[in-house]
């Protein structure tokens, strides 16, 4: 899916480039993109979610010709965007409870196909609301086979209500409600779900990883997932600037570091099979990831390393380099 | 109070919640200096003309790069490109080409035959410029452009100094040479050739000011004992008798003594007139060659023998003697006593050069130290109106400096002539390595020059680079990372999460909304080319 320019100067890695044909460029480089999440809103500094989830509906609108609504459960998302009576939202935009987002956004889908409109449907909501709270929802809303857009913006922990431990906290964080405390620190070893994999096993039309760390990759994916019909699901990896402990203007690095690293995949899947992943550029150990992060500070304490818990992350992020060939062609050889 | 039940205000946009006020440090654009402008001698501003050839738009990149430079196709080919030393993508993976697409503007310039864009008004004032080579034709580029009257007086019959007689054929073809020349001359300047001057107060009477650009066309000499001292010839007039299409007499083997790029020069040169063995012997080792690292490369590709750490201590029978040589840790040379022979039938000196200031030294207030002569900081010496630059001041001995000299001088002879003071803009912080996103920029390899194959470098005078074509000219100028300067590539605009960089259109960048932009350093951080940078708010 992701397109590669050959362009020397910045490939197709900025967001767009005075030499490019405008068509080529990313939605987030045109003048008149929708901003469906809009200025003011109060989303800390550097807030990862708020920028992927811009990027998503941005690419969401242009696919749709505007024609979209958004359905959120609660989370960040909802509470930093609409306190009442603000919006930040410029589209249609419906919010119910934590755990009934992909319900409800079924309930829509549902009314505009009675009402014979052509109008797309997007449901979203942070790792929380999407992993625990909302996940037999999100399950059904597959299994039924609704035409439903669900993308999970995943910063790995409940942060607006204060950074708990979510099933989508990686291995030994710290978070407020897994302290970095004890013989065994942080988010207990062997937890955890993935729920782009889970989706898989729905054999639904179209699963997809994306980040905030490649603009690109992730609005070509969003792009495609509105062209299909039918229960479709994106989950984006969202650093949090405090939640992870991760200076506001290294967000996108984190996301990158942790693409780089293997930690998190970047992979499309059709039907429960993988179909196409993008390959990691540079490599790096997971190190440079973890040690920007005051929540893996623990590992690093006093100069020492948690070789331990490091070489298990190690081990998370091989498997993924090897399960899903994210060195690419080359690696493969 | 039409609300539906349980609502009391009116839906707001969450844009009246002015987010600036949380924010204790903003971004702002600044251009910063290229390491490649920062590094020219020449002054030139690089980075604009490759961003124009970016484009494809191959006549505004000339008009920039002769805004500062007259000789593109000269420099393209002739000089020692720091600006490729300093080159930031050097980190990534390999230097720009700078100089090829440079050669390639030169060389389209020419086939074009674009000429100079219109000068200012004329003065009425009259210069006199002493020295056709590059920094006299860039001075009266400059000035005649500015609107004054000039004259160039050159000793020699030709002009360009040491471009024509320094520099052979086969790096600079006469061509080229001959057609950067003549368009600077088609401003109005007047070239007088063979005409030395002898009395610069005399010669410069009626001019309202005078620029000395005299080139370093004095050879040094060194004593060899010697059989027949007939059969020790010296460098500059080589290069300057094949010049002036007369065949040197040379031998088979043929040494050639020093190791600057006179003496690379002479030795290649040497190869081509036909000997058989040629080798440079220098008293030094090769890391303390003054010559370029490229020259040196080239000559050893032709098949060119060096020896380094030798003195030639005497040459009989065909047969010089060789002294080995040390160096201390403090770079003294100490013989070592240890001797070996090399058989050779010529000697081609080239053991440094100088200017001859013969026509200065009586000059009331004209100051000459080491052998060359005084300037202040607009390029004048102690003689009111007199001016000087290239190689009889004190700098580097290149092209690039020559040139660099005569556009200084011009500006403050302009000063000058019109009772004003030039005052030079002021420098940016350069753009270093550290300040860069590099992940943004794809891999992209240099291009490769074509080049002229072994056997045809030793025998003929032909060019042995060859130029880039459009597309290749294209990608090259692709590969700038444009170190400091924004190239719009939207990224601040694209990562910012509070929508607060507004995007102004084609060429007229960005502007961060300060009401919005909560300063979280996202644009700055993902910057490719580090044109953003955060400073703190006032408290």
């Amino acid at each position: 899916m992701t397109q590669r320019v050959k362009f020397y100067q910045t490939g197709t890695l900025t967001a767009g480039n005075r030499l490019l044909d405008p068509e080529m460029r990313a939605v987030q480089s045109s003048i008149d993109r929708s901003n469906a999440l809009t200025s003011g809103h109060r989303a800390c500094q550097g807030c990862g979610e708020a920028l992927g989830a811009r990027w998503v509906l941005d690419a969401a609108m242009r696919a749709s010709g505007k024609r979209l609504v958004a359905v959120n459960a609660t989370g960040c998302l909802e509470v930093f965007t609409t306190p009442y009576p603000e919006s930040a939202w410029q589209l249609p935009w419906l919010h119910s409870l934590f755990a009934n987002a992909a319900s409800v956004a079924t309930g829509v889908a549902a009314a505009m196909r009675v009402k014979g409109k052509d109008v797309r449907v997007l449901a979203q909501g942070g790792d929380g609301g999407t992993t625990d709270i909302g996940f037999g929802c999100l399950s059904g809303m597959f299994e039924r086979g609704d035409d439903v857009l669900y993308v999970c913006y995943d910063n790995e922990a409940y942060m607006n209500t204060g950074v708990q431990r979510s099933s989508a906290t990686p291995p030994a964080a710290r978070t407020a409600t897994t302290p970095a405390l004890g013989p065994e620190p942080g988010n207990e070893l062997g937890r955890g779900k993935s729920v782009p994999l889970i989706a898989m096993a729905h054999r639904i039309p179209y699963v997809a990883t994306a980040s905030v760390a490649d603009l690109h990759d992730l609005e070509d994916k969003v792009e495609h997932a509105m062209r299909l019909h039918g229960p479709r699901y994106v989950h984006v990896h969202v650093p949090c600037p405090l939640g992870w402990g991760s200076a506001s203007e290294d967000t996108i690095r984190v996301a990158r570091l942790a693409v780089e690293s293997g930690l998190f995949p970047l992979f499309e899947a059709e039907y429960g099979d993988v179909v196409r992943v993008t390959p990691i550029r540079r490599r790096v150990p997971v190190e440079d990831y973890l040690r920007i992060q005051k929540r893996f500070a623990h590992l690093f304490a006093d100069g020492n390393v948690d070789g331990r818990r490091v070489a298990y992350l190690q081990a998370i992020a091989d498997r993924n380099i090897s399960r899903f060939g994210l060195l690419g062609p080359e690696g493969a050889r | 109070m039409n609300k539906p039940f349980a609502i009391t205000l009116d839906q707001g946009s969450s844009r009246a919640n002015h987010t600036g006020s949380w924010r204790t440090r903003r971004p702002e654009y600044v251009d910063r200096l290229p390491p490649c402008n920062n590094a020219c001698p020449a002054g030139e501003d690089i980075q604009a003309w490759l961003a124009r050839a970016e484009e494809g738009d191959y006549r505004a990149a000339w008009e920039i790069l002769v805004r500062d430079n007259p000789l593109p196709a000269i420099m393209g080919r002739a000089c020692y490109r720091p600006c490729e030393t300093a080159c930031n993508r050097g980190r990534l993976d390999e230097a720009v080409s700078v100089h090829s697409v440079e050669r390639f503007l030169g060389d389209f310039a020419i086939a074009e035959k674009w000429a100079f864009g219109p000068t200012v008004a004329s003065s009425g004032k009259r210069v006199l410029v002493i020295g056709a080579g590059p920094s006299g034709l860039s001075a009266a580029y400059h000035l005649a452009r500015m609107g004054h009257a000039v004259t160039i007086r050159e000793a020699l019959p030709r002009a360009g100094g040491m471009m024509r007689y320094g520099i052979p054929k086969y790096r600079l073809p006469r061509e080229v040479l001959d057609a950067e020349v003549r368009r600077i001359l088609d401003l109005g300047v007047r070239l007088e050739l063979s005409a030395p001057i002898t009395d610069v107060l005399q010669s410069s009477r009626d001019y309202d000011a005078c620029f000395a650009a005299i080139g370093a066309h004095l050879a040094n000499r060194v004593e060899i004992p010697a059989a027949d001292a007939s059969r020790i010839i010296d460098a500059l007039q080589l290069l300057q008798d094949v010049e002036g299409g007369a065949i040197p007499r040379i031998g088979r083997r043929v040494a050639v003594y020093g190791g600057g790029n006179t003496a690379l020069d002479a030795a290649r040169t040497a190869q081509r007139l036909g000997a058989e063995e040629t080798c440079v012997v220098y008293r030094r080792g090769r890391s303390r060659m003054p010559a370029d690292a490229l020259e040196v490369a080239e000559a050893l590709e032709e098949g060119i023998q060096v020896r380094w750490l030798r003195t030639i201590q005497s040459f009989e029978n065909d047969e010089l003697v060789l002294e080995r040589v040390e160096t201390d840790a403090r770079g003294g040379l100490h013989g070592t006593g240890e001797f070996e022979t090399l058989e050779a039938d010529t000697v081609i000196l080239a053991v440094g050069q100088n200017v001859d200031l013969s026509i200065l030294e009586k000059v009331d207030g004209v100051r000459i130290t080491d052998r060359v002569v005084e300037v202040d900081a607009r390029m004048m010496t102690g003689h009111r109106g007199l001016f000087a630059g290239g190689d009889m001041v004190p700098a580097k001995r290149t092209i690039a400096t020559a040139v660099g000299h005569g556009k200084k001088a011009a500006r403050h002879i302009d000063a000058y002539l019109r009772g004003t003071t030039y005052v030079h803009a002021e420098r940016h912080e350069v753009a270093t390595f550290d300040m860069l996103n590099p992940w943004y920029y794809s891999d992209a390899d240099r291009t490769i020059q074509p080049t002229l194959d072994a056997v045809r470098r030793r025998s003929t005078f032909e060019e042995v680079h060859g130029g880039l074509t459009a597309d290749s000219a294209l990608f090259e100028a692709r590969r700038c990372l444009s170190c400091g300067n924004c190239f719009e590539c939207d990224n601040c605009y694209g990562v910012c999460p509070d929508n607060a960089v507004v995007k102004l259109g084609k060429d007229m960048r960005f502007r961060i909304d300060l009401d919005f932009c909560k300063g979280c350093g996202l644009c700055a951080a993902e910057c490719p080319c580090g044109a953003i940078r955060m400073v703190a708010e006032e408290v």
